[in-house]
């Protein structure tokens, strides 16, 4: 038995970091078969279609939280901080917020939704590139102290977005908590289009950069040294991040520790530090947890709505063990 | 600083509980007080205990940040950042679980109970850290609140209770009424307990050596800080709900403008954490009258702003 | 008087002080040397109480220092470590004020501010009475932690390296403080030292230990010697006497 597990870890150690990522991306294909396949009712065009909504809507943000989170992590070179945990998605949805307050215009008609999406995320890239570059050359990229400031910025835009929210509608509970709690049902058709023609793009982009994000992995004099223009770097990243919590947020709400979650299990099972492979798995690993949560909490526990509560409990976890092996 | 200027504060104080005690949908005057019984009835049935509440919560609140904050050696921890308001909430849900028809004395006993249990998982975890930098110890607090938070909306998921929840811990104090208030005294008694011993927390707070040194009994003191923590934030969330960054702004503005001796500053952060709940309170009345928003969600933008005032003034030295 | 019996400590399974036996006479400045890792902060904190002993009885004016009450050994006994660091805004007043609470609990009698007032004075630090701590010099600072304990009125005061991080200047003036404190108010004063040199110049006895052991004890006359001091700290050293003053050269 002893030499069964030895032989089979030393395979897995063995495994290429490409064999990796075939082997986790059919189990989330496996995963993506079962959840568009189990208890089928009658009404199948009509299941097929909701399930289907849901699940791109799980890929677009699996993709965008641990994407942004990776890139993010290689910029400021540390594994803790995340765009999320940093307060990057409470901003989007002050912004949100913000723009019902100072415009209410309620209308159901799509062009108006990608218009107004737009705008929150150039707001979004706007404050957040401005903000954060102040606090990385305030406290002197001080890691706990930028994860403290960012934090507390973070709690100050989800009150402030509490308090709008009370102003605009002082007996809404509904609002208040679809805003707290990620639901994957509510997206738009033509913003999951949108989010989905975004992501290809940025996709792109990413490609080819991605061995400038390795020598970025490896600290800002590194990067200097070896050649990279590093201050733009951390501005195109912090804009790419942006964007990308921007979608995910617009789509679903937030998800703070699902980018903390993967990307960390990413760094320890991809068995190479270049992008080309850790981005993938990542991606894949969120896929998992997506779709595989929702699975059990769906079907098994039969409470549907409680993933982004799940996950907020297994990355606080992950996180006091973060900080606690760091010292 | 001087005590004439600290009878200044409490004539503000007294100035801001009277502005409180008339504000509200139904026209209260001192006439209509006099000639109207109705009138009479809503000032001393709502009014009166509500502004009542108020004062104790924030005071009480405020000392409870500054006991923690010495008990740890920290300045940036106190009971909602450190998973004592959560472990509360918890025990008020397991309450509500299992015995939804216990009284509100049973309410408050199983949630201060589970905030010891929370305050002393965070003692622990604190243990572990070796190298306590000043905002490692506050970043594990504040996860092991989201951590135990989660379970508490898990769990109230679960059993449909999520929105009654809520309506317990936000700290709204719209519901304080006559009859449902009054344990908020008992607050106010541990608070005076604490003002009592104050000394020995400011000893404690110079760490165990100091404290052994001077004779102090250090895991006494600990435990009846533990204790005093813990039954405010029990009651407090029970009666009133949570109340964000009281605990910890307060006695950081206090020592910045006169130092750390407890015995001198207990009653300034009594001051000015009930002034401050008080303001809140007003302000959430006002902002959209005739509605009103809970005096919490106030508090946690000032408080956020404040915090995050604290945290970049905060000496280099101490940036670690 | 101080005796220790048959001190044993384990810190997890290496032994730190390995029955270590003697007493401290009363008067006077002792001074614990020896090499890092030898056990003296050890010893110097389980006389103290900080620590609690494995095997092994102290007496510090014939009281069981593991079984007295805190409360009342806080008079006879006090003992600053080095590490002195709390981010109290305290001023050097109410820090030194702290010095009376094992008699009055932190309410203070016309006494007490006496008694603050001349530790204050002592030290020099009166100029400097209203100053937060965190406003000092790590010299000043470190004036203010032994005017505390000077403060506590206490007949033994156990001081774990007074001199660390001062500068040579304020590390003299220190030494003249405990000796002044030694002569002139009667203090039995127990030091762990770094710098055999001023262990020559300033104390009355030397201890001197050696992994966990007390290997050697005596006048300062008895330890200075070259031999001994190479057994004690496996280097060579030369003994020097200049002015009267034994100096040991090391480099």
């Amino acid at each position: 038995m002893q030499n069964v597990n030895n032989t089979l870890e030393q395979k897995a150690r063995s495994l290429l970091p490409t064999q990796r990522i075939a082997l986790l991306g059919g189990f989330a294909l496996l995963m993506m078969v079962i959840f568009m396949t189990i208890n089928l009712g009658s009404n199948l065009t009509y299941i097929l279609w909701h399930r289907g909504s849901i699940l791109l809507t799980m890929l677009v943000v699996g993709f965008a939280a641990s994407v942004s989170t990776v890139l993010f992590q290689s910029v400021t070179h540390n594994r803790i901080l995340t765009p999320s945990i940093m307060g990057f998605e409470a901003l989007f949805i002050l912004i949100q917020t913000l723009i019902i307050f100072f415009c209410p215009i309620t209308t159901q008609f799509w062009l108006f939704s990608l218009i107004k999406f737009s705008l929150e995320t150039v707001l979004l890239v706007g404050f957040s590139v401005v903000l954060y570059r102040w606090l990385f050359a305030l406290v002197h990229f001080n890691i706990n102290m930028v994860l403290m400031v960012g934090i507390i910025l973070g709690t100050l835009f989800r009150s402030a977005s509490a308090l709008l929210q009370r102003l605009l509608d002082p007996n809404e509970f509904s609002v208040l908590q679809s805003r707290i709690f990620a639901t994957f049902t509510r997206a738009a058709p033509e913003l999951i289009i949108m989010s989905l023609v975004i992501i290809v793009i940025i996709s792109i982009i990413i490609w080819r950069k991605r061995y400038q994000f390795d020598v970025l992995s490896l600290g800002r004099n590194q990067a200097i040294n070896l050649g990279v223009n590093y201050s733009q770097a951390v501005t195109t990243t912090l804009l790419l991040v942006s964007i990308l919590v921007a979608i995910s947020t617009a789509l679903v709400g937030p998800l703070t520790f699902l980018g903390l979650i993967v990307a960390n299990i990413a760094y320890l099972i991809t068995g190479s530090h270049q992008h080309r492979y850790i981005l993938p798995i990542a991606f894949l690993l969120s896929v998992i947890a997506l779709v595989g949560g929702q699975l059990i909490l769906e079907y098994g526990l039969n409470m549907a709505g409680s993933l982004s509560v799940v996950l907020e409990f297994i990355g606080g976890i992950l996180f006091i063990y973060l900080i606690l092996k760091r010292l | 600083m001087k005590s004439h200027y600290l009878l200044f504060a409490f004539i503000g104080l007294i100035g801001l509980s009277v502005t409180s005690l008339f504000i509200g949908v139904s026209q209260v005057t001192l006439t209509t007080l006099w000639s109207d019984p109705d009138m009479r009835d809503i000032f001393f049935i709502t009014r009166v205990p509500r502004t009542i509440a108020l004062l104790l919560a924030g005071a009480a609140m405020g000392v409870a940040g500054l006991i923690m904050q010495l008990l740890t050696q920290n300045r940036f921890v106190e009971p909602s950042l450190a998973g004592t308001t959560q472990s509360a909430s918890l025990g008020l849900l397991v309450v509500m679980v299992l015995a939804p028809a216990a009284p509100i004395m049973v309410k408050m006993v199983i949630a201060s109970l589970f905030a010891m249990v929370g305050t002393i998982l965070f003692m622990y975890l604190l243990r572990r850290i070796v190298l306590k930098s000043s905002l490692i110890v506050p970043l594990v607090g504040m996860m092991l609140s989201a951590v135990i938070s989660a379970i508490t909306v898990f769990a109230a998921m679960y059993f449909d209770l999520l929105q009654s929840l809520g309506a317990w811990v936000n700290g709204d104090f719209s519901g304080i009424l006559q009859g449902r208030y009054e344990l908020l005294w008992i607050v106010g008694v541990f608070t005076l307990l604490a003002y009592w011993i104050a000394d020995s927390f400011t000893v404690a707070g110079m760490g165990r050596e100091f404290a052994i040194n001077l004779g102090l009994n250090y895991r006494r003191v600990m435990f009846m800080g533990l204790t005093v923590i813990a039954m405010v934030s029990g009651i407090v969330i029970v009666v009133v709900g949570a109340l964000p960054f009281l605990g910890l702004i307060i006695p950081n503005l206090i020592s910045l403008m006169i130092g750390d001796n407890t015995r001198h500053t207990i009653p300034w952060i009594c001051l000015c954490g009930s002034s401050l709940v008080v303001i809140c309170d007003i302000i959430g009345r006002l902002i959209c009258y005739p509605f009103e928003i809970p005096a919490s969600v106030i508090l946690g933008v000032i408080g956020a702003i404040i915090f995050l005032f604290l945290l970049i003034k905060q000496p280099q030295h101490a940036k670690r | 008087m101080i005796t220790i019996n048959q001190i044993i400590k384990h810190y997890d399974k290496t032994k730190v002080l390995d029955n270590v036996t003697t007493t401290i006479p009363q008067g006077g400045i002792t001074s614990i040397i020896g090499a890092n890792g030898a056990g003296k902060s050890t010893l110097l904190s389980i006389i103290g109480r900080l620590l609690p002993a494995d095997a092994g009885q102290i007496h510090v004016a014939n009281m069981d220092v593991a079984t007295t009450d805190s409360d009342k050994l806080a008079k006879y006994i006090s003992i600053l470590r080095q590490e002195n660091q709390f981010n109290n805004r305290l001023t050097v007043q109410e820090l030194v004020g702290f010095g009376r609470y094992p008699y009055t609990k932190g309410r203070l009698t016309t006494e007490d501010q006496q008694k603050i007032a001349q530790s204050l004075a002592f030290l020099n630090l009166t100029e400097l009475s209203h100053r937060y701590l965190d406003e000092l010099s790590g010299g000043q600072r470190q004036r203010a932690y032994v005017a505390m304990v000077l403060c506590q009125d206490t007949d033994y005061l156990l001081l774990d390296e007074p001199l660390n991080n001062l500068d040579m200047k304020h590390a003299v003036i220190m030494m003249k403080l405990l000796r002044k404190a030694a002569d002139e108010l009667g203090k039995t004063i127990i030091l762990v030292i770094h710098d055999i040199n001023f262990a020559s110049i300033y104390s009355d006895h030397i201890l001197a230990m050696k992994k966990g052991q007390l290997c050697y004890q005596g006048k300062p006359v008895d330890i200075m010697q070259s031999a001994i001091l190479e057994d004690i700290f496996d280097t060579p050293v030369t003994i020097k006497q200049i002015d009267s003053q034994l100096i040991a050269l090391y480099y």
